[in-house]
């Protein structure tokens, strides 16, 4: 048995929902998994015992490398602001930056994971003007703290589990491929985020897929159509695979009554529109779905509307089964 | 006079630090110090009323549906919208589900470890201690997690995931359930309910909750074993109702719009009696926040050592929290608990466990009153181009507020007073000290002990959130 690897997890410029989701994980709980990856919990500052004087000393002994870190999970943004200073955070007890504890900290770690989309691209706490940044990315512009050229210990840039909040699965599976060193620079996409969630689209396994099919769209909160057209869904252009592991159980945004708002991709917290209107031009959204010719999705939207049987349209503006499906035989004759 | 920083001060939802003066063997003064500046405030003006939605949730991971149940409310002043009452179900729901799940993950993940410690080791319940509470390897988190993934099914069900939903509307909600999905809902609560009473209380969650009086919880103790009453048995005999005592005045906002009336009140825990809430006696103070104004931060101001604005009622310090909520609501034990011992970390653990035996089942009533094919949401009308609209909620750990006004369309202004800003503010203009930083005088601490237990406890049993404090 090869000894556990260490996982030393911090938080900045976030509000911990990425800790708070990843305690959803279940079959089995949080702290099995890790176990069972052969992890163990340097410290966390959720969950570890040790507090004040206690916690600094881990600290220390990582960023002097007396104590081995083979995880660093970084959960927030980084807080460079006010004019460059990090004083935005000051990691308590320390009287200093964060963002210097953080330098530090990478230039010792084996692997590095931005846990959220505020660590990998600045996110929504990148709305403000507290000079929030990614670990290696602000926005879709490669930099953030480390710049585009950092690499962790392992030749590793930034491993990015973006999501506002990150998925406990994707943050899970990514630690167990690391940890079975089963995962390479070619298992990241083009913005760092591991590919086994960000090669899907939301879009796939969305429930409401038939009202997609013929452009039954919903009006309003609680219709059951499809909300790319009104409401300003994006699950056909946003990378991540919500709609076939599903989140807490049996759920996700679109199966939750509302859009995707392409938490997974940077700068989703600037969409330039309300976040659920979907903006149009001559009637047609502008975001069509990745991939989609523009003209076949007009001729085959126009098509589809035309042929949309008379159960999808109205219960795409209804909040249960108006009509029911007909009943028939389906065996052949 | 010896000066002691402790940071970072963990287990608690954020970064946090305080600061402490101690002579004579006792703490002489407090300074709680909230060390992150995000700046929601400044992000919201200019945008769509509707936007909110998305942005109010992402100030806290824990307090998320709340955070939206506020905004929420506000935008449901500002359009005069009622919800139908599977709306108003599903909201109690889905509130209820997030406060409950914050209540224990609070005692099994952030509380209780610190009675695990090996400072606690000669104390005869050690043992059981440490094998149900021990940090990341107790049994008793273990078994807790499991329970609420699955409890958390709640959310994926109504409200498509947690953190971070949009399913709460101005309207109502946004996620209709089928009649198989309240069945599985049904179902859940059930399972759930068999966890919380044959681990936590170890015994029916209704009798637990008509305990009025504190020989009638000694008994409970004695016949019902559980991890409630492991934490009894250590709060007795580390005296901890007398620990941390607090004597400002209690808030709460009320919570739980059902159909038929809010089933916690809203109003102030003052000496003994109730006051009505009175929201226009709400301020905020920036004397000692490194603000220069109630959204500019200003890191160099002169005096202020925290991002925390301190807020008052009348002036007043207030101290909020599921306490509060509980005294506001008439909870007879917990009354006669603050009346002869005060209100210390004892009052405080318990009235969750009063409240999560109190919401449980409701939870399971308001749930066998949803009925699918009825209205969830109502449509919303022409959006006003201009109004307010302030939204009063109650957080797992106190009272939460956001006051909204919309010009031209939209966000003129958003200001957000959350729980633990109440109750680890900074001192005032007049130099008052906050509801913490008041519990934490005249504790005694060991000069030679760095991270002292017993300021642990005080600290973590107002279940602060950090990221709320600021945003």
């Amino acid at each position: 048995m090869t000894a556990p690897l260490n996982l030393l997890w911090l938080q900045s410029g976030g509000c911990g929902g990425c800790t708070l989701s990843l305690l959803n994980a279940e079959q089995p709980d949080l702290f099995q998994r890790l176990e069972d990856a052969g992890i163990r919990l340097l410290w966390h500052p959720s969950l570890s015992r040790e507090s004040g004087d206690e916690a600094l000393a881990i600290l220390r002994a990582c960023a002097e490398g007396r104590e081995r870190v083979d995880l660093l999970c970084i959960e927030g943004s980084i807080m460079t602001g006010p004019h460059g200073s990090g004083r935005y955070h000051l990691l308590s007890g320390t009287g200093r930056p964060m963002m210097d504890w953080v330098r530090e900290l990478t230039a010792r770690a084996r692997h590095t994971l931005a846990i959220g989309s505020c660590a990998a691209f600045g996110g929504i706490t990148a709305l403000g003007d507290a000079g929030a940044v990614g670990l290696q990315f602000s926005g879709d512009q490669p930099g953030g703290l480390l710049g585009g050229a950092y690499r962790s210990g392992s030749g590793l840039p930034v491993i990015n589990v973006a999501g506002c909040p990150t998925h406990p699965g994707w943050v899970l599976d990514t630690l167990l491929a690391l940890a079975l060193d089963r995962f390479s620079a070619a298992d990241l996409d083009l913005l760092q985020r591991p590919r086994l969630y960000a090669d899907h689209l939301v879009h796939h396994g969305c429930p409401r897929n038939e009202f997609y099919e013929f452009k039954a769209s919903a009006e309003k909160p609680s219709d059951q159509g499809c909300m790319m057209e009104n409401l300003g869904c994006k699950g056909t252009q946003a990378h991540a695979d919500c709609n076939t592991r599903l989140w807490n159980g049996a759920g996700s945004c679109l199966r939750g009554g509302y859009p995707c708002i392409s938490c997974t991709e940077p700068g989703f917290e600037h969409p330039g529109h309300p976040f659920a209107e979907t903006p149009k031009v001559a009637g047609i959204p502008i975001g069509l779905p990745t991939d989609m010719p523009k003209a076949w999705f007009v001729a085959l939207a126009a098509l589809s509307k035309s042929a949309t049987p008379r159960r999808v349209r109205e219960n795409a503006v209804a909040d249960h089964i108006v009509v029911t499906p007909a009943v028939k035989k389906t065996g052949l004759k | 006079m010896t000066e002691r920083l402790l940071g970072p001060f963990n287990r608690v939802e954020g970064d946090l630090e305080v600061r402490l003066e101690i002579a004579d063997g006792q703490i002489q003064s407090a300074q709680v110090v909230s060390p992150l500046y995000r700046g929601f405030e400044t992000m919201l003006p200019g945008r769509a009323p509707l936007d909110a939605l998305v942005i109010v949730p992402r100030i806290c991971g824990i307090c998320s549906v709340s955070q939206s149940a506020a905004a929420v409310t506000a935008l449901r002043q500002l359009t005069g919208l009622t919800p139908p009452d599977n709306g108003r179900l599903a909201e109690c729901l889905i509130t209820a589900g997030e406060n409950v799940a914050d209540h224990l993950t609070h005692f099994y993940l952030f509380f209780m470890p610190d009675l695990a410690r090996p400072a606690y080791a000669a104390r005869p319940w050690h043992g059981r201690m440490a094998e149900r509470f021990e940090a990341v390897k107790g049994q008793g988190a273990a078994e807790f997690l499991a329970a609420r993934a699955a409890f958390m099914h709640l959310q994926g069900l109504m409200a498509g995931k947690w953190p971070h939903t949009l399913t709460l509307q101005p309207g109502g909600s946004a996620r209709p359930l089928h009649q198989a999905e309240c069945l599985q809902l049904t179902a859940l609560l059930r399972s759930f309910r068999r966890f919380l009473e044959q681990r936590v209380y170890g015994g029916p969650l209704e009798a637990f909750a008509a305990l009025a009086a504190p020989e009638e919880l000694n008994d409970w103790r004695r016949r019902h074993p559980g991890d409630l009453s492991l934490f009894l048995e250590a709060a007795e005999d580390l005296d901890l109702a007398r620990l941390g005592r607090c004597d400002a005045d209690y808030l709460s906002f009320g919570v739980y719009e059902a159909p038929e009336g809010r089933l916690f009140p809203a109003g102030v825990w003052s000496g003994g009696r109730l006051a009505p809430l009175a929201p226009e006696r709400i301020s905020e103070d920036l004397s000692h926040a490194w603000m220069r104004s109630e959204t500019l931060p200003d890191a160099d101001k002169p005096g202020a050592y925290t991002w925390c604005k301190a807020p008052r009622y009348g002036g007043q310090v207030m101290q909020t929290g599921a306490l509060a909520r509980q005294l506001v609501a008439g909870q007879p034990l917990l009354h006669r608990l603050v009346a002869e011992q005060g209100g210390g970390v004892l009052a405080r653990v318990l009235a969750r466990h009063i409240e999560v035996a109190r919401l449980l089942p409701e939870m399971e009533a308001w749930a066998a009153r949803l009925i699918p094919g009825q209205p969830w949401c109502a449509p919303t009308p022409e959006w006003p181009r201009q109004g307010a609209g302030v939204g009063l909620t109650e957080a797992a750990r106190g009272s939460l507020g956001h006051w909204l006004e919309v010009e031209e369309g939209r966000i003129r202004r958003y200001q957000i007073i959350a729980p633990t800003t109440w109750n680890f503010s900074p001192r005032d203009e007049a130099g008052v000290p906050g509801a913490l930083e008041q519990a934490l005088t005249g504790l005694p601490v060991a000069a030679d002990d760095p991270m002292p237990v017993n300021v642990q406890h005080v600290v973590r049993s107002f279940d602060p959130c950090m990221v709320c404090t600021v945003h």
